[in-house]
């Protein structure tokens, strides 16, 4: 589209990244260190680092990536309870790429799939509608991963397995919302923030209003952005205005795309076959109504409560994702990164997943 | 995995679309978007349309972040 072209231009992005400097060292002159801003989404992690806006700022903004992988986020037990699921005959796993090589305990799905399991890639969940009325006979279990992005699209399947009255279609549901684990971090204060550069496809949903009680609760600034190199290095520009300017603040910085209530359409198919739930994260633990599991009325498409699934207790590894995951370590201070844990071989979920911290700081901001 | 593509639509139909992305067509589903029309441009997520995008604040703001990188605010530099 040619009106986001110019987001890209590398003239412009090279002029924002000197304006953002500019701005980062009024903030290190003021305060004697540098600003300290979390991005929440994957795909600004890695964004960020892919563009080079990360290295570029490392000297004067420090940008920390959050727990906003969903890949990333995903326990151990629960990979390895997917794994589990996939052993039996007569069923066929669907999934998003992203998920296949993640290892668990023992093996990935792909290495599963090898043995001759049958784990299928799919572009939609809806592609697993027509996988599970071609097999009649199997049972077809879509691991319903993701953030509110994602999860409209698994309600979006469930309705429409609802009325093509599909019985053999169900979700193993392990999905993870973003104000409860952001909430989590800041109760938690094991790391210091001056801001959040918010996410601009989960606020797609959820829009702009979602995220007010950072300010008013926390007194946190945030800005939601976009992809781009001249979209991300304007968002963090107006979080450090916001943070000079001692303004606690919620700014929308993506409002071509972005709208102040979020996709109403998408919120009420949500509340309609989805509640909230506990859930476990991976490094930070079980988090109260942090998911979304399917109501009452629909537990015929829940395959957690149509196949019971037992795993022992995880395997322990040197693998720091936890900590990487909550901001307390750059993958470059973890033991294994770029040994024993490479993209060709990856032992945690930040390797594996093409928004992983790991991947993209193994990608494109490794010193050889 | 939220990866979103801006795609053009340029055939509507009952519960889909068929979009432009990249130089490909393909039909996405328009569940999220119903008051979508022709020529639109929308941002794609696993075959759905999930928001359109607005190219008037598209615009609005490249001009907004142009002036500030021009200096033309006065203050900043």
């Amino acid at each position: 589209m040619d009106s986001m072209a110019p987001f890209s231009d590398p003239v412009l992005s090279k002029q924002s990244a000197e304006a953002v400097i500019h701005l980062a060292k009024q903030y290190i002159q003021l305060t004697g260190r540098k600003p300290v801003f979390m991005e929440v989404c994957g795909s600004h992690t890695m964004a960020l680092a892919k563009t080079g806006v990360k290295t570029r700022l490392k000297d004067y903004v420090r940008l920390i990536a959050g727990p906003g992988c969903p890949v990333c986020v995903t326990d151990q037990k629960t990979i390895d309870s997917m794994i589990s699921l996939s052993k039996e005959s007569g069923r066929i796993l669907c999934t998003f790429g992203d998920m296949m090589r993640v290892p668990g305990s023992k093996h990935s799905l792909l290495e599963a799939k090898t043995e001759g399991k049958d784990i299928r890639v799919v572009y939609s969940p809806l592609d697993s509608l027509q996988i599970a009325e071609e097999n009649p006979d199997k049972e077809v279990i879509f691991l319903g991963i993701g953030f509110e992005t994602t999860i409209p699209l698994l309600a979006a399947a469930i309705q429409e397995a609802e009325l093509r009255g599909l019985t053999n279609f169900s979700v193993w549901m392990t999905t993870k919302l973003v104000e409860p684990v952001l909430r989590a971090l800041l109760e938690a204060g094991e790391i210091h923030l001056d801001g959040f550069l918010l996410p601009g496809h989960v606020s797609v949903v959820l829009g702009k209003e979602s995220y007010s009680f950072l300010a008013e609760e926390y007194r946190m600034p945030g800005v939601i952005s976009g992809f781009e190199p001249v979209q991300l290095l304007s968002s963090i520009y107006k979080l450090l205005q916001l943070c000079l300017e001692n303004k606690s603040e919620i700014i929308n910085d993506y409002p071509y795309v972005v709208s102040e209530s979020g996709n109403a359409s998408a919120k009420s198919l949500m509340s309609k076959y989805l509640q909230p739930a506990n859930e476990v994260w991976r490094g930070i633990g079980a988090i109260p109504k942090s998911g979304l599991v399917l109501k009452e009325n629909y537990q015929t498409f829940d395959a957690k409560n149509k196949f019971k699934i037992h795993v022992d207790p995880p395997r322990k590894t040197k693998c720091r994702c936890g900590e990487v995951i909550r901001g307390l370590a750059v993958p470059e201070e973890c033991i294994l990164f770029n040994k024993a844990c490479t993209p060709a071989n990856p032992i945690g979920p930040c390797m594996v997943s093409s928004e992983g911290t790991c991947a993209a700081h193994y990608h494109y901001m490794r010193e050889e | 995995m939220c990866v979103g593509v801006p795609s053009k639509v340029i055939k509507l139909e009952e519960d889909r679309a068929l979009v432009e992305v990249m130089g490909s067509k393909m039909y996405v589903g328009i569940l999220f978007v119903p008051e979508v029309k022709i020529n639109d441009y929308v941002l794609l997520h696993a075959g759905q349309a999930m928001t359109i995008i607005n190219e008037e604040y598209a615009r609005e703001s490249m001009e907004e972040w142009r002036k500030i990188i021009d200096g033309q605010h006065g203050t900043l530099f």
